[in-house]
C-alpha cells in the first residue's frame, strides 16, 4: 500500500526488553483506533444503501434490511454537473501549478540570482496566509476584469496561491540533484533553458507526481475559493454537495451517497498514489 | 561595468527572468491584496453600491468589538483551537509512539489514520453532522444512539449545540481529520533519532523510559513546533468544517464564517475586510517568527 517518503526504511524492532510495552498490547490499541477512525465510513456506506422506509432513528446503526442503490442514482444525478466542473478545474489547475513550480524550484535551487533566498521566504509566507485576507480584493479584481463567477477565474486563483507550495516541493527535490550535472552542461555550452529542458526535466518525474497529486487533491477538496468565486453554473463538487446536504428535504441516504461520490476521485488517488500525496503533505511542514 | 560583472550578470539574469512571472503574481495577489484588504478595512464602505469611500482609520477594528457576535466568534475560535490543537497533537503523538518501534501491518495502520486528510470537510461534514446529532432518548441517532446501544447512555449530549462545550465537540471531526498527519510528522521524528544514541544511553544504564526522556523526546522538539504551527494556523482559519457541520448558526460561529456572512449576507465589504484582517494578524503572530526561525535553520545546515 502506501509507504511514506518521510520514514526511512521501517526498522526491525530492536531486541525486546523487559520494560517495553508488550507488542500485542500496542497492536490491540492501534486496532481499536482503526475501528474509531473507520466509524464515519461505516455510517456513510450503510446509510447510502438504505431505502427511505428504514430512515428512522431506531435503525440508525443497523445494516440495511433491503439494499438499494436508489439513493446513489439520485445523488449522482444531482451531483453530476459539479463533478464535471471539478474536473474542468482540477486538471488544468494542477498542470499549470506543476509547470510554474518546476521553473521556480529550478531557478531557486540551481540557477540562483542574488536575493533568491529572500524571494523564497516571501513565497513561503504565501503558503500560510489565511485566504480570507485576500478574498474580498480578489473578488473585486475579478469583477472588474470580468472573469468573476467562472471556472477560469477559479483556476487562476488556485494556480497563484499554489505557487508557494509547488515551488517548495520542486526546490526541495532539485536540491538533491548534483551540481556537477549543471556544471557539465555549462561546460558543454548549454544555456539555462537548455539545461532545464534537457537535463533537469527528464529526472523530475517524482516531483511532478507529488505536485500534480497534491494540487489535484487540494483543488478538488477546496470549498472556500469555490464558494467565494463561482456562480451556480460553475459550482464544483464541494459547493454542490454542501447545497444538497444543507437542504433539510434531502434524505440522509442521498446525502451520504453524494458525500461518497464527491470523495471517490481523491480516495482513488490516495489509495493508488498515496506515497506522493504524503510527500506533498510533508513538504508543507517545511522540512527540506 | 567590468567584464567580470557583466559575465556574472549574464549568468544569473535568465534565472531571474524565469521566476519573474511568479514574483509578480505573488507580489500582486498575496502582498498587494493583503494591503488592499487592510486599506478597505480602514474605510467606511459599508455597502456595495455607493461610489467612493472615506478613510476612517481603525474605527472598524474598534467597532467590531461592540458586536456580541464578534466576541462570541472569537471565544469560539479560542476554545476550538485549544481542543483541536491539543487533541490532534496528543492523539497523533500516541499513534506514532505505539508504532515507532515497528509493528506488524504498519503500512495498513498508516493508511487508515491518514485517509481523512484526502477527503474534503464538506464530505465528512455530512456524516459528522449526523453522528453529532443532538437528538436524545427516543429521538437519538448517531453517536447518542450508539452510546445507548452499548450501555453508555449517560454520555448522551448536545454535541455542537451545547452552550459551553459546543466548540469542543466541533473540534472532534477536525482531530479525526488531522491527527494522522501529526502521526506522520512524529513518526518521521522518532525514526530520525539515531539508533546509536539510544544504544549508548542503554549501555550507560538508562532504563527504557529514561532513554525516551533524555534522548528521544528532546529530539522531537522541532517536530512538535512544526506541528503546533501547522495545526494552529489551520485552526484560526477554520471554515468549511463549520459550514458543513452546522451551517451559519451563531452557536458555532467563528471569525471565518462571520466574515462570509458579512460579505454575502450583510453586503458590508469594510466589515468583512476588518474580520479578515484580524484573522491575518492572528495567523501572522504564529507564522512569521516560525518562518524566520526556519530560514535561519536552513542557513545553518
Amino acid at each position: 500500500m502506501t509507504t511514506t517518503a518521510v520514514a526511512q526504511k521501517p526498522r526491525t524492532a530492536p531486541v525486546a526488553r523487559a520494560s517495553r510495552w508488550p507488542v500485542y498490547l500496542r497492536f490491540v490499541l492501534l486496532l481499536g483506533f482503526v475501528l474509531v477512525f473507520l466509524l464515519p465510513i461505516y455510517v456513510l456506506l450503510v446509510t447510502s444503501f438504505k431505502p427511505l422506509t428504514e430512515a428512522d432513528p431506531s435503525q440508525a446503526w443497523s445494516l440495511p434490511r433491503v439494499w438499494t442503490t436508489e439513493a446513489w442514482r439520485v445523488a449522482w444525478e444531482k451531483l453530476r454537473p459539479g463533478i464535471a466542473n471539478s474536473f474542468l478545474l482540477t486538471i488544468p489547475g494542477s498542470l499549470l501549478s506543476a509547470a510554474l513550480g518546476a521553473m521556480n524550484g529550478f531557478v531557486l535551487s540551481k540557477w540562483r540570482f542574488p536575493g533568491a533566498d529572500v524571494v523564497f521566504t516571501l513565497f513561503l509566507f504565501g503558503m500560510f496566509i489565511p485566504y480570507q485576507g485576500v478574498m474580498i480584493p480578489l473578488v473585486q479584481l475579478m469583477v472588474s476584469l470580468d472573469v468573476y463567477g467562472g471556472i477560469p477565474g477559479l483556476v487562476l486563483a488556485h494556480v497563484v496561491y499554489g505557487i508557494p507550495i509547488c515551488t517548495l516541493i520542486f526546490r526541495n527535490y532539485y536540491v538533491t540533484i548534483p551540481d556537477e550535472l549543471m556544471e557539465a552542461a555549462r561546460v558543454d555550452g548549454a544555456g539555462m533553458l537548455r539545461t532545464f529542458w534537457s537535463i533537469v526535466i527528464p529526472v523530475s518525474g517524482p516531483a511532478f507526481a507529488v505536485v500534480v497529486i497534491w494540487q489535484f487533491t487540494s483543488l478538488w477538496n477546496d470549498f472556500l475559493f469555490a464558494v467565494f468565486l463561482t456562480g451556480p453554473s460553475s459550482w464544483p463538487t464541494t459547493v454542490m454537495l454542501n447545497n444538497i446536504a444543507g437542504a433539510q428535504t434531502v434524505p440522509y441516504s442521498q446525502q451520504m451517497a453524494a458525500a461518497i461520490l464527491a470523495s471517490v476521485p481523491t480516495m482513488l488517488v490516495y489509495v493508488l498514489l498515496g506515497r506522493f500525496f504524503m510527500r506533498g503533505l510533508m513538504a508543507g511542514a517545511l522540512k527540506g | 561595468m567590468s567584464r567580470l560583472r557583466r559575465s556574472r550578470l549574464k549568468r544569473w539574469l535568465p534565472g531571474l527572468l524565469l521566476v519573474t512571472p511568479s514574483i509578480v503574481l505573488i507580489a500582486v495577489f498575496v502582498y498587494g491584496m493583503l494591503g488592499w484588504n487592510f486599506r478597505l478595512a480602514m474605510t467606511d464602505q459599508h455597502d456595495e453600491i455607493s461610489e467612493g469611500s472615506r478613510f476612517v482609520g481603525l474605527e472598524n477594528f474598534v467597532a467590531l468589538w461592540d458586536q456580541e457576535r464578534w466576541g462570541l466568534s472569537v471565544r469560539h475560535a479560542i476554545v476550538f483551537t485549544l481542543v483541536f490543537v491539543g487533541g490532534a497533537l496528543a492523539l497523533g503523538w500516541l499513534l506514532a509512539f505505539l508504532m515507532e518501534k515497528g509493528i506488524k501491518g504498519e503500512g495498513g495502520f498508516r493508511t487508515v489514520y491518514l485517509f481523512p486528510m484526502a477527503i474534503s470537510f464538506v464530505a465528512t461534514g455530512v456524516v459528522w453532522r449526523w453522528l453529532m446529532n443532538s437528538g436524545q432518548g427516543e429521538q437519538a441517532v448517531g453517536l447518542n444512539r450508539l452510546f445507548q446501544a452499548v450501555g453508555l447512555g449517560f454520555l448522551e449530549n448536545d454535541w455542537f449545540r451545547g452552550e459551553t462545550w459546543g466548540m469542543a465537540a466541533m473540534a472532534i471531526p477536525a482531530i479525526w481529520q488531522m491527527s494522522g498527519y501529526v502521526m506522520a510528522l512524529f513518526l518521521a521524528g522518532f525514526r530520525g533519532v539515531p539508533e546509536e544514541l539510544r544504544e549508548a544511553a542503554r549501555v550507560d544504564g538508562c532504563r527504557e523510559w529514561q532513554v525516551y526522556r533524555y534522548v528521544v523526546f528532546p529530539f522531537l522538539r522541532p517536530v512538535t513546533l512544526s506541528a503546533l504551527i501547522i495545526l494552529g494556523h489551520i485552526s484560526l482559519k477554520v471554515f468549511d468544517l463549520i459550514v458543513s457541520v452546522s451551517g451559519k448558526q451563531i452557536i458555532t460561529d467563528v471569525p471565518a464564517v462571520f466574515m462570509w456572512v458579512a460579505v454575502f449576507d450583510a453586503h458590508d465589504p469594510a466589515k468583512g475586510a476588518t474580520i479578515a484582517a484580524y484573522i491575518v494578524l492572528a495567523v501572522a503572530v504564529f507564522v512569521v517568527p516560525y518562518l524566520i526561525w526556519n530560514a535561519r535553520r536552513e542557513k545553518r545546515s
